[in-house]
């Protein structure tokens, strides 16, 4: 087992991190007099903080630690999650969506919805949006307590105790600014505290060629070919040639274009801290500025996770515990690896980073789960007309019960292995068709509320049908599928995952299209204004130099994303 | 903007830089990293105490300018 002990030098270092986050929190709490400025900023940042606070929001405690676990199981070709599956539909946010967003005035996705088709589309967004942003909080808060019990012997209650109070205290003080300044404040430490783990990682082995050379032993050991865990193209041409069980169909499609553009270009989380920018102007410089880091981030998590399993390789270096199963425990490798490389100071640093790689996450979810809350489904469904302040108050009473019951998920994390699966399994099916309904919202002015509304059902429920029609080899029928009838084999739950997006996501688009057509059209012109292709804005933007211009920066970024992709390919 | 978010994050790594540096330097060779030979204390908490102070002055410069 890993074990060790912070020394106080460490536990300081630790302590600084806590009043710095908790001191910034205190020093906006002056800033929040409206229920706007508690939750949405009230459109006040300039774009490098929405940057780095949309990329940090999504860098959670789990993002660190599972990106680690893969780069030691699949090696390299787990950074298509930053690249394919990231780069071009964050580019697609900042170019074609965000206008609509941002000109609608709607202060939340749900919202959009709202204006964009009808109550019960924005409803059931809402309300598996807040569902979700609470579940995974608490599976995120469960992670970092049982890790930092195991690996540091803390109590599991008192780090759930600590970190979930200092993201409340923070978040209550400041609100959405508060998340979003502490999101950029958390970005530099993670950057800190992970970057010089990957050098030091990597000088150990020999460098990139020494690690080469050294995960080409782990290939082999796996049955696969030479190359498998550091090039990220050339194995795609079967399911069964490389270790994540894909072919480069199912990535493309369901990675690259299905799940990535629905969470980048839908998900509130993200979303709301590019509303929160001063302008339309930075609102769209926002995705593409964090895109940068993303596509960079393969070195801080991935690597160290490959570096991992090549250590591994050698049962005298102890480098990853085995779980119950038997099988290596991967989502210890950058824990891990904090412990064997980073001495008494730099230790206390790397697991700063970790904790702040958490409450980024955190408080994302809990700043989007109560603004969603206050406005899409109190103010909307339970207390409509009250007056603003009623609404600020709601909004902290959000925040507190947001923490609250994402504290509940995580110990029923604990306990309940399976519950969380399964609602896992179930968002899943609700998140795969999703884009499909903002996609023909945006372009097609036909497509209507009862069209958006059953095409979302639809998709969802075409996803749980794929789900139960198909299995991964070997597997028993059941959460992992095939629970109406083992039809379709697939090498992996991953091809699976891809492929059931792919089918929601067209049974989504087939049945908006439909219904839309046998439904009348229910929005005027003028009332669809600003919210649709054909009833866009047609107010001219100021012209900007080349350098803040969406359409060059996307391109440049689609351009370097490419690059990387043929030089590791 | 209610403050320069530039200057909390500068004082906050130069305090780690400076924590970081001071370390490396006292204890010496004794903590550096085993497996690598090198006093990560010390270097890297230079380029900390770097990054946070040139974010102070940064902000310092840029206050006058206006």
């Amino acid at each position: 087992m890993i074990h060790v002990r912070l020394s106080g030098l460490d536990q300081l270092i630790v302590l600084l991190y806590f009043s710095f986050v908790i001191g910034i929190g205190w020093l906006l709490r002056r800033y929040v007099q409206r229920s706007a400025d508690f939750l949405t900023a009230s459109h006040s940042m300039p774009a490098w903080i929405t940057g780095l606070a949309f990329i940090s929001a999504n860098l959670g405690a789990q993002e660190v630690i599972g990106m680690g676990a893969s780069g030691a199981k699949y090696g390299m070709m787990t950074s298509h999650f930053y690249w394919i599956g990231a780069v071009p539909a964050m580019v697609f946010l900042s170019l074609f969506m965000l206008p609509f967003y941002y000109r609608s005035r709607a202060r939340s996705v749900p919202e959009y919805l709202k204006l964009r088709f009808d109550e019960k589309t924005r409803a059931f967004n809402a309300l598996t949006f807040a569902l979700m942003t609470i579940l995974s909080s608490g599976i995120s808060m469960h992670a970092l307590a049982s890790l930092f019990h195991l690996v540091l012997g803390w109590p599991y209650d008192g780090c759930i105790a600590v970190s979930a109070g200092v993201v409340l205290i923070y978040l209550f003080l400041g609100g959405l600014r508060s998340a979003i300044y502490n999101e950029v404040l958390q970005f530099c430490l993670i950057v800190a505290g992970f970057l010089p783990l990957t050098y030091l990682a990597l000088r150990d082995v020999g460098g990139w060629q020494g690690l080469r050379r050294q995960l080409d032993a782990v290939a082999y050991a796996h049955g696969y070919t030479s190359g498998t865990w550091t090039e990220c193209w050339t194995h795609l041409g079967h399911a069964a040639a490389n270790p994540m069980g894909v072919e480069w169909f199912g990535l493309v499609m369901g990675l690259g274009f299905v799940l990535s553009f629905g969470y980048w270009c839908t998900d509130y989380l993200v979303v709301q801290r590019a509303l929160a920018a001063e302008s339309l102007s930075a609102a769209r410089r926002t995705p593409l500025i964090a895109a940068v880091p993303k596509i960079l981030f393969p070195v801080l998590l991935i690597v160290p996770g490959m570096v991992a399993a090549a250590l591994n390789q050698d049962a005298a270096q102890h480098v990853l515990p085995l779980t119950h199963a038997g099988t290596p425990d991967y989502n210890m490798s950058i824990p891990s690896l904090l412990i064997r490389y980073f001495p008494e100071g730099m230790l206390g640093l790397g697991f700063t980073a970790l904790m702040a790689s958490f409450m980024s996450g955190m408080a994302g979810n809990v700043s989007a789960f109560n603004t969603v809350w206050t406005y899409d489904l109190y103010q909307s469904y339970l207390a409509p007309g009250r007056s603003d302040r009623h609404y600020l108050l709601t909004g902290h009473v959000a925040t507190v019960a947001g923490v609250g019951l994402a504290v509940g998920a995580a110990y029923v994390a604990a306990a309940f292995d399976n519950i969380m699966d399964l609602l896992q399994l179930v968002f899943g099916f609700v998140n795969a068709p999703v884009f499909a309904t903002f996609l023909l919202g945006m372009t097609w002015k036909r497509a209507t509320g009862h069209g958006a509304f059953w095409g979302l059902l639809g998709g969802t429920g075409c996803a749980a049908v794929f789900h139960g029609l198909s299995v991964t080899h070997g597997a028993i029928p059941g959460i992992k599928g095939g629970w109406i009838s083992p039809l379709w084999h697939f090498t992996s739950e991953m091809g699976q995952n891809f492929y059931m997006a792919i089918v929601a996501w067209c049974a989504c688009a087939a049945l908006t299209v439909v219904i839309s057509l046998l439904t009348p059209q229910t929005k005027s012109d003028a009332e669809l204004d600003g919210l649709t292709y054909a009833t866009r804005s047609r107010t001219p933007q100021p012209r900007e130099p080349w350098y803040r211009r969406p359409v060059v920066l996307g391109a440049l970024l689609l351009l370097a994303t490419a690059a990387i992709n043929v030089a590791l390919r | 903007m209610p403050f320069d978010l530039r200057t909390p994050i500068g004082w906050l790594f130069t305090v780690y830089g400076a924590i970081l540096l001071a370390h490396g330097a006292w204890s010496g060779k004794g903590h550096a990293v085993i497996s690598s030979g090198l006093n990560v204390n010390l270097l890297w908490g230079a380029v900390l105490l770097a990054f946070g102070l040139g974010l102070l002055i940064a902000v310092k410069l840029l206050k006058r300018r206006r």
